[in-house]
Formats: structure tokens, sequence, C-alpha cells
């Protein structure tokens, strides 16, 4: 136990470490916007990668959720008069209410079905934000009033970068943490197999439950900290595109792998700045390196080569 | 064991990060920026737009360049997502910092960009169509396409000539006819138009005939108008002819006016009247016609280069960089500022668009004579002569 407490803080140390260095190697704001980008996509990946890679359901709409924390901070301030930051917690608490109405019949639902009724709640919400033109801007978007936390306006790339760096910490300690919770470990056991989790005792229900509402919660946050750093939103950020990329990450880095998580978002926002040198082979080099990867690292990016690295040590 | 490779993990993630290319920047050039939808949805904009920036760039190049300097541009692609556009606009600025910026193929991706220029005091020349864009105005942004409400006042006028008081709208819920419906829902009480109908349409629709036998039923409709783009309209028209409205006339928007909408729409083309530019008319302009020589030319080099028909889009770009340009050369000068207040003071620039007159409040500068009225006949665009 001591071991793997030790394990976790050298993560998040290292973690800590990084968004600390990275600036020091910036050259322009533009690095910033970059580096906050990934940290908001991994927060969210990390969130559903707690439903994906630990308890291991499908959601094929999480977007939705991105979306909902999204237009929370961007509709509260400017059509009610809710502070911004009271917004973000409503968004929050909106989306969980949702996973938790929804998420109880349809996580009932095993395998493709459960990817499509998710499908089919993404689809809707992503619907709803695009039709709501009088409260949403329709699929032009609207503008979001700017986050003020006791009289500090919170703009730029370089304040963004240490906001989202911050939330993506916190993020990560808890998902980190809830690995080795009792929850954590109901989650695994529903992972490996659903009728022996219940032959041994968990209540399966509740627990996917539990992690349907926990990513939720994060990917609305994430939704919100980009509506804010943005200034801007549109309904893009709720839709089915969006959704397929929050999977691809998750994918891409690791099932169950937090780090991975975060990895998996680093290469899927940055390759598409890198490739823009290749113009229009850009799609096909970035589609290509994809299915590359996930062929020679069937399990994700961390996954496999930490267990690569792992062999080489022991041999 | 496992952390030291989670800290190689994590290093990597970081270096790659970091080793975006930093590109050269010499002194006898000045950079240009652009972000375009050169794929995704918006690809039949934001094409046209690229090919024709890069073409004319050339040129201006190939001529001696724009104040003894050479135009490096640099484009971007968003694939229609306004967060990458955004990401693209920051990247322009803080990284390439470019001098100014001609591009933003859609409302949504240059109203996600307008921050990031105004921010910088780099002046932003938008090639997107609904009105917020410049209004209310802004002091770094400009755009060169006409308004959706230009659009809706262009089609009512018409309508008022002919003594046809009493619409129906069908619209589709895309940004641009979302924009547009409500442009031309709230200028119709000043052209006397009472909207009797008002129905709407999905982007990815492949049936309207529930909503035009709607339209159809209602007492009194005398005009329908279609604000949308893309290929619902192509729909609407065929369904139209189905159903057979012809009698009622019937008005497309500017969002239609490239060929491949008569390709689409077929023969219930025949009679469809909409705005546009002089740009799909040039060949049928009187000499006398101010735009007749911009427009001709621009068609010739553009078709040439391109072996591809000239589409108004790509226009709004010529317009765009030529109005950027000018604004270099009278400011003498590379400094965005001093470009910003000169493009300000465009007056009489003659554009595929339109005659551009700019002042401080009015960062278009077009004016309804911009728009031609057009009615498809024999499968071809026809100027509307004033008075029938």
């Amino acid at each position: 136990m001591g071991a793997l407490l030790n394990q976790r803080f050298v993560t998040l140390a290292v973690l800590a470490a990084v968004i600390a260095v990275l600036p020091l190697v910036f050259p322009s704001s533009y690095y910033f916007r970059v580096a906050s980008l990934v940290w908001v996509s991994a927060l969210a990946a990390i969130g559903l990668n707690i439903l994906m890679g630990q308890a291991g359901q499908v959601s094929l709409g999480h977007a939705a959720f991105f979306g909902i924390g999204a237009y929370a901070v961007a509709i509260g301030p400017t059509h009610l008069g809710i502070p911004p930051w009271a917004a973000l917690l409503i968004g929050a608490v909106l989306s969980a209410v949702l996973a938790y109405l929804v998420g109880r019949p349809i996580l009932r639902l095993k395998g493709h079905y459960l990817a499509i009724a998710t499908l089919g709640l993404g689809v809707l919400i992503a619907l709803v934000i695009s039709t709501e033109s009088r409260w949403t801007g329709g699929p032009d978007g609207m503008p979001v009033e700017r986050l003020t936390l006791f009289g500090w306006r919170v703009s730029g790339s370089y304040t963004w970068y240490w906001v989202t760096g911050a939330l993506l910490l916190v993020g990560t300690w808890i998902a980190l943490n809830l690995d080795e919770t009792p929850t954590g470990r109901a989650f695994r056991a529903l992972h490996d197999s659903e009728v022996a989790a219940q032959v041994v005792g968990v209540d399966v229900a509740r627990f996917k439950l539990q992690a349907f509402v926990i990513a939720a919660v994060y990917a609305s946050i994430a939704g919100s900290a980009l509506a804010f750093m943005n200034g801007f939103i549109n309904p893009d950020q709720a839709g089915f595109l969006h959704s397929v990329e929050l999977v691809t990450i998750v994918v891409l880095g690791g099932l169950g792998s937090v780090v991975g998580s975060i990895v998996g978002a680093a290469v899927l926002v940055t390759l598409p700045q890198a490739l823009t040198v290749f113009h229009e082979y850009e799609h096909l080099l970035l589609g290509l390196i994809i299915i590359v990867s996930m062929i020679f690292m069937r399990n994700g990016i961390v996954p496999s080569l930490s267990g690569l690295f792992l062999r080489r040590a022991r041999s | 064991m496992k952390s030291q490779t989670t800290l190689k993990m994590m290093l990597a993630a970081g270096a790659l990060s970091v080793g975006m290319s930093h590109g050269a920047n010499a002194q006898d050039t000045v950079k240009i920026g652009s972000v375009l939808s050169v794929t995704g949805p918006s690809s039949f904009l934001g094409e046209p737009e690229d090919k024709t920036l890069r073409l004319y760039v050339d040129k201006i190049n190939a001529a001696g360049g724009v104040a003894g300097k050479k135009i490096e541009l640099v484009i971007y692609d968003d694939g229609g997502d306004a967060n990458k556009a955004r990401t693209f606009a920051t990247r322009l600025v803080e990284d390439d910092e470019v001098i100014a910026m001609v591009g933003g193929t859609t409302t949504g991706s240059t109203m996600a960009m307008i921050p990031v220029f105004e921010d910088a005091k780099i002046p932003f020349i938008s090639l997107a169509g609904a009105i917020e864009v410049i209004d209310p105005v802004r002091k770094f942004v400009f755009k060169t396409p006409h308004t959706d409400k230009m659009a809706c006042e262009k089609i009512f006028e018409d309508l008022k000539r002919r003594n046809l008081t009493k619409i129906g709208l069908i619209s589709g819920t895309d940004g641009f006819g979302a924009s547009m419906r409500a442009q031309c829902v709230k200028v119709a009480p000043n052209y006397g138009m009472q909207i009797v109908a008002d129905e709407n349409y999905g982007p990815r629709d492949s049936d309207m005939t529930a909503q035009l036998t709607k339209i159809k039923n209602t007492a009194g409709v005398q005009a329908v108008v279609n604000p949308g783009f893309g290929q619902g309209p192509a729909i609407v028209t065929r369904n139209y002819a189905q159903l057979g409205m012809n009698s009622i006339p019937f008005y497309q928007s500017h969002g239609v006016a490239s060929k491949s909408f008569i390709d689409l729409a077929g023969a219930a083309a025949e009679g469809v009247r909409l705005p546009a530019a002089a740009l799909l008319v040039g060949d049928k302009l009187p000499d006398s016609d101010p735009q007749k020589k911009v427009v001709t030319e621009y068609k010739q080099a553009y078709e040439s280069a391109t072996k591809q028909p000239v589409s108004t889009f790509g226009g709004h770009a010529y317009d765009g960089l030529f109005i950027l340009v000018e604004a270099m050369k009278r400011a003498n000068s590379t400094d965005s500022g001093k470009i910003r207040d000169e493009i300000e003071k465009t007056k009489g620039f003659v554009g595929t668009g339109g005659i551009v007159n700019m002042s401080a409040t009015d960062h278009l500068g077009l004016d309804l004579s911009a728009f031609r009225m057009l009615e498809i006949k024999g499968g071809d665009w026809n100027l509307v002569a004033s008075g029938s």
C-alpha cells in the first residue's frame, strides 16, 4: 500500500513538474494556448476514462456534458445574471443530475445498445443547443463573459495555462485516488466481469451510475473551462465528432490509465498543429498515425510502452 | 520502475508540444495570415477562398510585391471547427507574427477568432456572411461579403416592386439559414412585408415537401423565400416544383450563388430569383458597368488557374486581399495599426462583391446596389431588368 501511495505521488509530482517547467521553453503565448487545450481535453478524457477504462462502460455522447458545462457558463451570466463561477458549479450539478436520471435506464443496456443510447443522448443535447437559438445563439454560437474571481479577471493564454493546469492536477489526483478506493475496485470488478462482480456482492447498477455521473462532472467542468478560455462557444463542442475525439483520446492513450488520457490528449491536440506543414496531407497523416499506433500499441500508448520498458528492464 | 516510465512518457508529451517548427522571418517579406475551412462541411466556401488567395499572392509577388516587400501567405485549415480556428488565430498572431489577416470562412469561426485579433490590434478582414461580424463595429474587424440583412432587403425590394406583400419563409436551421431568417423577420416591416408562414428544415434533411405543403395551404401566400445554403435549398427547389407551386414566385438567397445549385436543382430551378454579386453574370453586364472589368478578369484568372467554375465565395477572398493590399500601399508601411486606419479609409474600391466605401461606422462598405437580382433561365443566371 505504501508503495502504491508513493507511486501516485510520483505521478502527480511529475505532472506538476511538467506543468511548471514547460513555460520555461515556450517561445510564445500560442504554446500556452495549445498546452491549455491539452489540459482541458485531458481533464475531460480522464473523466471518460473512469467510465470506460475503470468501469468498462462505453459513452459515445460524452461531449453532451462538455456542452452543458460550456453553455452553462455562457447562458448563466448572459441571460440570467448568475456569477460566472456559480454558473460553472450549476453546470456541473446539471450534468450530474442529467447523467443520474438518464443513466438509470440506459446503463441497464450493454455493449452496442449502451453505445447507441449514449450516442442518442449526445445527438439530442447537441440538437437542443443548436436549435434553441434564443438562449444559445444557435449554430453560430454565443460569446461567454470572462470569468472573474474576487475581482480578478481571468483572461489571456498565460493565465489560463495555470488555471487549466491546476484543474488537471486536481482531476488527476482524484482519479488516481479513486483507483484505490473500494469504489475504484468495484469499477475494476465491473470492468473484468459484470457477472462475477455481482456474485461477490458489488451493486452493479449503482456503481455504473456512479462512474457515469463522475465522468459527466469531469466533462462539464472541462467544458466550462474551455468556454471561459475562448470567451466564445458554439455547438460543435457538444457534437458527435467531439464525443468521438474524447473516446479516441482515451483509447489512444490507454484504457484505464490516467496518465494515458493526458498523453492521448497531448497527441491528439498537438499533432494537428505539428502536421500543418503538410497542408493537404495533414488529415491523411493524422489518420495514419492513429491507425499505426493502434495496430502496434493495442492497449494504448502508455500501457503498451510501459509494458515494453518493464520487459526490457527485467531481461 | 513504473514511475520512471511515467516520467519518460510525460517528457515525450512535453517535447511533442515544444517541437513545433518556428518559421524564419526574413527582412524583405511581410506575413499575411489566413484561417479557412478548406476541408469539412464548409469546404465549398473555403476551398475557392484558399485557391484565390494563393493564386493572387503569387501574382502580386511576381509583380514585385507590396511596398517593396514580398508577401508570405500563411494559411491554416480549421476544418470548420471554431475551436481550432481560435487556436490557429493565436498561432498566426503569436507565432507567425502576421501583420494582417484575411480569412474566417464561417461566421462561427470568425466570431471565435475576433477576440484574438482585437486583443493583438491586428486588422482582420473576415469572409463570413452574418452581420454580427461588423455590427457592432469593432476597431480591427472588417468583412467583404454582403450581409444576410442586405439579401433580405434586396429580395423585399423586388417583392415590393411586384406588389407582393404576403410571404412564406422556409429556412435552414444551420448558421446561415437561422441568421438570415432572423434578419428577414426583422426588416420585413420596413418593406411592408407580412410573414404569413414560417417553416424550417434541418441542414441534412432530404425531403421538405411537408413544410412546403403547409406553406402551400396557407391562405394568401404570394411569394416564398428560402434562406439557406448548401444542398438544402436545391432540395427545397425540387420539392417546390414537384408540388406544382411554380405559380408562386420563389426566392433563394445569395447562399446558393454557385453553378452547382443549378446543377442540383435541375429544371426545377427555372424562374427562381436570387440576389447575388455581379461576379455570376460578369459577361452579361453592360460594358458601362464599373465592376465588369474586375469580375471578368477575376473569373478568367481563377478558371484558367484552377479549371473550376468561379464562385462568389472565392471573390470575397479576392476583395479582402486587395482591400488589404491597397491599404498597405497607401500606408506604405507594414505597421498593423497604420494598415488598419487605411483599410477603414477604403473608398471607391471596385471588387467582385461591389463598390466598397468604408467608414468608421461601416466596416463592410457595401450598399444594396452591390447585389444584382438574378433569375435562373435556361439553366443560367440572368439579370432581372429593373421594373420587370
